[in-house]
């Protein structure tokens, strides 16, 4: 039990031993990423396959660890190799190859380095071999991440209180308990310039505070872990990867504003993640970090998950409350806002999984240090989920005000196949989209409001030039449409009117008047919807609207798509000149609509065609097109 | 006490009042769709928005709470149009059917659409295929009319506290329904009639007012005659027939009924009421006229009197009458035959 | 009535229906309001979701039982048991309100005298519960800011009823409980003007306002107003009145507006008083069974017919109003009346239902600020002595209409009148159903409520059902000492095993056939509730 502060600086002194002891028993470390994305592209089976071959051969001074996402996710499954003078990171593993990197690399002192992320995996297929191993900070996209909410992730054991004790956990915690009053906490987070990383960009200090002004009384500190942005991953891999920082966060949180109880609410399609946090609560309460009389002082803090059933709406605060006492999870008038009146009535703070993580590191490292991060009105950092049309699919911690550029080309890579970028969707399907010419914008809340969208809780989905973006905002409206809960009609009522008429649009059957109603609609919906879902719900569509204007209008007026995606606005073409009567194309056909011989061109009957573009995809020659 | 103005006009309120319940006092009228005095306000039908000077956006007056020097505009072109906006949406999902829809006359998406200038819908989304529930004996459901306001749910979880109603599915497949899809005759419904009552549209519709139109009907509040907690509430009368019964808010009944209440108002033109006074000739009851009744009673009642005094004689009074007849019973008992024994069914 | 006269002065419920929203802990013994007093009932469920206590003590697991906090499901007839054992725990355990109890009320030491020997253990022994139980809810009552108590005729219909009803107010003044807001001593009465009735004086002993006949100076008031010598001596109760028509010694009598043949207890007892009768008049708006029987039948108005007031069971005088004509030659039911008195050669001194109320304000003290007029807008809870007094929300705040002091009067248990044995094994209770009331003269015309609930039946445990070959839906006998009928089995948890439960509505086998006619000693009140029977099959299982 931890009961006093020296119990703690105790405590991480033998975790310190114990590691120091470790590094000299062993030779190497082996730390296998088993987030949810490496153990989905099969790292329990990489885990296992290392264990086994290490027990086959005989080694004893290898330690194997789990670790959460390293951040990497398109080279997952992930395994890191530490050895005393250097570290190898390798991705696309399969047990196979991990068999081997145990035979070549830990047994034979070999390093693999085309397999090596820091080495040549990310290079032409010719110079992989020939590739130097450089430090993993060194690769491009981990270069210029600045890791503060992500600092354990992929580094520590995620079910090991004592690893996140040995880095510094718990610290702070230890710090505002013993050294500082609540308004003290509240004073620093507010200088630090915090601002809510699930969205809306409130002032963490300044939401604090309102709670604290409150009469004193029970009082509750939630933690949204709802994230239901598709394309958004970043607060799972928190939790997965260093749940440990969210408790301690949410019990300062819970100091500076009084409260003694706190819920975390988490979406039940996180399984890992909700394991791992309740693994993190309960060493926590074993521990007395969490219960009563924390560290001996008077505080007494308790913590509880509540699942959420995967409704896109129960992000939105009020839902989520009403959630987690059990009623329907729909969206509550503001105001009265919920630091004033949340919970069961009672003045409650929730705050974003990654706000949460923020904390221990400002408490720790000072206001100052956070401030001197980030751009004039956004400070710290924020995690990005990149995802879409890019080639480093993962998770990107970066400093705000890096410009979108950076984080696309540099970090994430560019664009796959060489395709051209055309634009990047922030804030999922709440946020809106930012085209190509303002690839240089830095990235802060206040950019991107400008830009006509939303920094969100991350997600960054990259469209490239076969994006349509009448689909998209087909696609995004479709998904606030059924995520709507019902409550008021213009979110209710006009997502759906919205959506028919996108639907009309892309079948080839809207006409140019739509245009305007949308607009209108969409102006509409935002100005009298009841909750945060409703208000942003049309953003997508406005914020194409805003910026593909020529491409809405090619559909109604010309009834063309130029990306290729609305099936109903082109056709597949056989060249007749080109067709080299080989039959392919009709052997692959899935509906038999093609029709030919060796004497005549293949025809495509349109009539039939359910254009899937396999004959395209299958002709040897490049003789059928879509137009 | 709080100082604001609406459209110009100064006064007074209570600190606490809403925008809604101020302008109430000044007779300024607001359209309301899920607002209801004694429901918690939810601000969800979006409809009483008002202008706040220096607020960034409209106000829901409803759940608005005034403040001092506030200054308040109800009606202008932003507000119209948002007004509008929201019965455009409430009309696009709604089965149009005011011809032969019993709510036709009292209808407030009907009202609504008048006052915003709505003629012909502009958008329409496709409908979807309900089931329309007839199988309460007092009530109808028709999914298709609904509008959510969830007035309906309200009342019966908030203050009927009944939990029968509740919303079932997301964004436009939401509906008010029973839990697992149950039909009212297979749910705890208790047919207290209070969503029924408080249903803007004909979703919800007795029975009885497929025979008759708002506009055809006289109200008299009158206070129930069933049990004792004295509710009140408006007799529907068409044609010196009583047809329907609709809660008012009284003081111990704040606009609920139960089932009674509400529906067992059959018996007041029921063939069996007795028309005539009825003597006893030859072992059976008779049809007589008045006086002969009277007469009659007096004779017997003055000849017992006579034979064996007036304690011969014993009274019962009705729990069930008014205090006046009541009144007038004991006096004639006491005064009149000279008897103490009168009592009432207090004691059964 | 009489209960609350004697402890507090005033028999009335004391507080008001709405107050229940603001009560921290209620207390509901013997009532059934989800049923009885449905929009009462709702308003106890508000109070409840709103984080309200409430203790339940029932035999039946009523609907409200499952909600509460806790439900003490006592043996029929064992509320004073109860009662004292809670006072037992509140005294020993220090939780009374000692200030309250020396300053407002005497008779402490009676109590104690009496509650002394009901320990929880006893208590909860003679009402079939733990006595854990008893105790929680005792303290529960106790630390209750704003604590109600509600009963109802369950209470009242026992032959101990009265002393049930003292016992209640003895703990509602032990806590300090009585003359505030959102509290008291509160009867949930079962008619809609059945307050009325009584406040009117259609009672033996009193005139309007409880002003008593024996008193020399009210007398000569109502005699001076009047013109006419009165009656000093009380007169009979309506049961002691059935009784003495059997004897003869009652020849006739005139019922208005009741319906004893299916209400009373013992049919087999009002039918025969009531044949015996040399004269018996019925004024109804329906033939009803009684009405059968009478000599003359008189056609009366019913509410949607006419002008008048009610008065609810919180006191409060409220309007009626006339929306349609009654039916053919239908009357009012005063102006029957008054026509009766000018042809006995009595002047009634009114000619409508507002110069009525104007009598009652001249002569009634408690009544005096009332009229039409002022009900119109305003109507008030009586006592409202002067027109320009707002009327009582609550009763005595400050004092108690008893004088400076409440008196505790404190009963020992007695067993009900009638236990089960071994010929008799079941305990039969009766009760309302919530969609009829009283007789089913009135909610029995809408075919709707007959069809939800039309037929008598009668519910009994799975335990004792199995013991008398009983199955869901199977027609039983159930005979008492008085007689016996034909119902349906409800085979139920809803009742404890020893205790089988019946709705009195129905005329098709009608409870109170079955029923006793013991009457209170104090009220006269007949013991509906508690009657020892036996169910078997019966042969003929078709209904």
């Amino acid at each position: 039990m931890i009961r006093t502060l020296e119990d703690l600086r105790e405590f991480k002194i033998q975790q310190e031993e114990r590691s120091r002891q470790e590094k000299a028993d062993k030779q190497a470390k082996i730390l296998v990423g088993m987030g949810t994305c490496g153990i989905a592209a099969g790292a329990q089976e990489v885990y296992e396959a290392i264990c086994d071959e290490l027990r086959q051969q005989g080694i004893e001074d290898v330690v194997v660890a789990q670790t959460g996402c390293i951040g990497f996710c398109a080279q997952e499954p992930l395994a890191e190799v530490i050895l005393p003078d250097r570290q190898v990171l390798y991705g696309h593993i399969d047990a196979e190859k991990a068999r081997k990197i145990v035979t070549d690399h830990i047994a034979g002192g070999q390093v693999i380095t085309e397999w090596a992320v820091n080495g040549g995996s990310l290079l032409p297929k010719e110079q992989q071999a020939e590739a130097e191993i450089v430090n993993v900070g060194d690769v491009p996209f981990f270069k210029t991440q600045v890791r503060i909410a992500l600092k354990n992730c992929g580094v520590i054991n995620p079910e090991s209180l004592g690893e996140y004790i040995a880095r510094d956990g718990y610290q702070s915690l230890a710090k505002v308990l013993t050294e500082m009053t609540p308004a003290d906490v509240i004073e620093e987070v507010k200088k630090s310039g915090l601002r809510g990383r699930g969205g809306g960009g409130f002032s963490t200090g300044m939401k604090w505070e309102f709670a604290h002004k409150q009469p004193p009384g029970q009082k509750y500190i939630v933690c949204n872990a709802d994230e239901g942005d598709p394309g958004a991953f970043m607060d799972r891999s928190i939790l997965e990867g260093d749940p440990h920082s969210v408790v301690e966060g949410m019990a300062i949180g819970a100091y500076a504003i009084g409260a003694n109880k706190g819920y975390v609410y988490c979406r039940a399609e996180y399984p890992i993640a909700v394991k791992r946090l309740n693994l993190a609560i309960s060493q926590a309460k074993e521990q007395g970090l969490l219960g009563e009389n924390i560290l001996g002082t008077d505080f007494s803090f308790d913590l509880e998950v509540r699942l959420g059933a995967g409704a896109f709406v129960c992000g939105e605060e009020t839902a989520l409350l009403a959630s987690i006492e059990g009623e329907r999870g729909e969206p509550r008038l503001r105001p009265p806002y919920p630091a004033v009146s949340g919970l069961w009535g009672k003045p409650t703070i929730i705050n974003n999984v990654e706000t949460f993580a923020n904390i221990a590191p400002i408490i720790r490292r000072g206001s100052d240090w956070f401030g001197s991060i980030g751009s004039e009105n956004s400070k710290g950092t924020k995690v990005f989920a990149l995802a879409g049309e890019i080639n480093n699919i993962g998770l990107a911690e970066i400093p705000m005000g890096t410009t979108l550029r950076e984080v696309i080309f540099d970090i994430g890579g560019g664009i796959p196949e060489g395709k051209q970028f055309k634009g990047a969707q922030t804030g999922g399907p709440s946020g809106g989209c930012i085209p190509a010419e303002f690839l240089d914008t830095p990235i802060d809340y206040d950019n991107l409001a400008k830009l006509g969208t939303i920094m969100g809780s991350g997600g960054l989905i990259i469209m490239a030039e076969d994006t349509c973006m009448v689909d998209l905002a087909r696609f995004f409206l479709d998904f606030t449409q059924e995520e709507s809960c019902g409550k008021c009609p213009p979110c209710r009522v006009g997502t759906t009117v919205m959506l028919d008429m996108l639907n009309r649009i892309v079948e080839g059957k809207g006409e140019v008047e739509d245009l305007e109603k949308l607009k209108e609609l969409g102006e509409n919906i935002k100005a009298a919807s009841l909750c945060g879902l409703g208000q942003t719900a049309p953003n997508p569509v406005l914020s194409t609207m805003r910026y593909f204007w020529e491409e809405y209008e090619e559909h109604v007026r010309d009834k063309k798509c130029r990306a290729g995606v609305c099936t109903a606005l082109f056709q597949y073409y056989i060249i007749p000149e080109k067709c080299k009567r080989c039959g392919i194309c009709a052997k692959v056909c899935p509906v038999k609509c093609i029709s030919g011989d060796r004497q005549t061109p293949y025809v495509i009957d349109q009539e039939l065609c359910i254009k899937c573009g396999a004959c395209m995809e299958a002709c040897p020659f490049d003789s059928i097109i879509k137009q | 006490m709080l100082n604001v103005t609406i459209d110009g006009q100064k006064l007074q309120v209570k600190e606490g009042t809403t925008i809604l319940e101020a302008c109430e006092l000044v007779g300024v009228e607001i359209p309301t769709l899920c607002h209801l005095k004694h429901l918690a306000p939810e601000g969800s039908c979006r409809m009483c928005v008002v202008e706040v000077e220096g607020a960034r956006d409209l106000k829901v007056s409803c759940a608005t709470v005034c403040g001092e020097g506030m200054n308040i505009t109800t009606m202008n072109e932003k507000i119209h149009a948002w007004r509008r906006f929201i019965v455009e949406m409430l009309l696009a999902d709604h089965n149009i059917d005011c011809f032969s829809c019993s709510d036709t006359g009292k209808c407030k998406l009907y009202q609504y659409a008048l006052d915003y200038g709505i003629r012909e819908p502009r958008f329409k989304v496709q409908p979807r295929d309900w089931q329309i529930d007839d199988t309460n004996r007092f009530f109808d459901y028709d999914p298709h009319k609904c509008i959510l306001c969830r007035r309906c749910v309200r009342v019966c979880n908030d203050r009927q506290v009944n939990h029968t109603l509740n919303l079932s599915g997301r964004g436009i497949d939401t509906v008010v329904g029973m839990p697992f899809n149950e039909l009212f005759i297979d749910s705890n419904c208790v047919s207290c009639g209070n969503c029924v009552s408080v249903c803007p549209t004909g979703a919800l519709a007795t029975k009885a007012s497929k025979n008759y139109r708002s506009w055809e009907l006289a109200k008299t509040r009158t206070t129930c005659s069933y049990c004792a907690v004295g509710c009140q509430m408006d007799l529907l009368v068409k044609k010196g027939k009583v047809v329907g019964v609709e809660p008012a808010d009284g003081h111990s009944n704040k606009g609920l009924l139960c089932v009674k209440g509400k529906f067992a108002y059959k018996f007041i033109d029921h063939p069996d009421r007795l028309t005539t006074p009825l003597i006893r000739k030859d072992g059976e009851l008779q049809p007589a006229s008045w006086d002969e009744a009277l007469d009659y009673v007096v004779d017997n009642l003055q000849k017992i009197k006579t034979e064996s005094g007036p304690d011969a004689i014993a009274g019962f009074s009705s729990s069930r009458t008014t205090n006046e007849d009541n009144y007038t019973f004991m006096k004639m008992m006491r005064g009149a035959i000279g008897t103490n024994s009168v009592d009432n069914c207090a004691r059964v | 009535m009489a209960g609350l006269a004697i402890t507090l002065g005033s028999g009335a419920m004391t507080n008001s229906v709405a107050e229940v929203a603001d009560a921290d802990v209620i207390f509901l013994i013997g009532s059934n309001p989800t049923e009885a007093h449905p929009v009462m009932g709702a308003q106890i469920r508000q109070a409840r979701k709103r984080g309200a206590k409430l203790i339940v003590a029932d035999p039946r697991v009523i609907d409200l039982a499952k909600e509460a906090t806790v439900h003490l499901q006592l043996t029929p007839g064992t509320n004073i048991a109860l009662l004292n054992g809670m006072m037992h725990t509140i005294i020993t355990e220090g939780l009374m309100d000692k200030e309250y109890v020396e300053n407002q009320t005497e008779g402490f030491d009676a109590l104690w005298e009496i509650v002394k020997d009901y320990t929880p253990e006893k208590a909860a022994e003679i009402c079939g519960i733990d006595p854990e139980d008893l105790k929680f809810a005792a303290r529960l009552y106790a630390s209750g800011e704003r604590a109600p108590i509600y009963y109802c005729l369950v209470v009242t219909e026992h032959s101990t009823g009265t002393s049930g009803v003292m016992s209640i107010s003895n703990l509602a003044l032990l806590c300090g409980n009585v003359g505030k807001y959102a509290a008291g001593v509160n009867p949930l009465r079962g008619q809609n003007n059945v307050q009325g009735a009584c406040d009117m004086g259609a009672i033996p002993a009193m005139y309007s306002g409880y002003q008593k006949v024996s008193d020399p100076d009210i007398r000569a008031k109502f005699s001076k107003a009047w013109g006419v010598e009165l009656p000093s001596t009380p007169g009979l109760t309506s049961i002691e009145a059935m009784n003495r028509a059997v004897t003869g010694e009652v020849r006739a009598i005139y019922i208005m507006g009741e319906n004893p043949m299916l209400s009373d207890p013992n049919t087999a007892h009002v039918e025969k008083a009531l044949r015996n009768l040399d004269f018996f008049v019925v004024q109804d708006i329906f033939l009803t069974e009684t009405a059968e029987l009478a000599d003359v039948v008189l056609p009366a108005t019913c509410f949607a017919e006419k002008e008048g007031t009610f008065t609810n069971t919180e006191r409060r005088v409220q309007r009626v109003r006339k929306a349609v004509d009654g039916p053919g030659e239908s009357r009012e039911d005063w102006a029957i009346l008054a026509e009766i008195m000018r042809r006995m050669g009595f002047d009634p001194g009114f000619t409508s239902s507002r110069e009525i109320m104007d009598e009652i304000a001249r002569l009634t003290p408690s009544f005096g600020g009332i009229s039409h007029n002022r009900l119109e807008t305003d109507p008030v809870q009586w006592p409202c002595p002067t027109p320009d007094h707002p009327g009582t929300p609550y009763l005595h705040k400050g004092q108690f209409s008893r004088g400076e002091r409440a008196l505790f009067r404190p009963s020992p248990y007695i067993p009900s009148g009638e236990l089960p044995d071994d010929e008799y094994p079941m305990l039969l209770s009766t009760g309302r159903l919530l969609y009829h009331y009283n007789t089913p003269t009135m909610t029995g015309k809408t075919e709707e409520l007959m069809e939800i609930e039309g037929r008598s039946f009668i519910e009994i445990n799975p335990v004792d059902a199995a013991k008398h070959g009983l199955s869901q839906g199977g027609r039983v006998k159930v005979s008492s000492r008085r007689g016996q009928i034909e119902s349906e089995a409800r085979v139920t948890e809803r009742v404890p095993e020893g205790v089988v439960f019946m709705p009195f509505h129905f005329a098709d086998g009608s409870a109170n056939v079955l029923t006793s006619s013991e009457v209170d000693s104090i009220s006269q009140t007949p013991e509906y509730k508690v009657c020892a029977v036996k169910v078997e099959k019966a042969t003929h299982q078709s209904a």
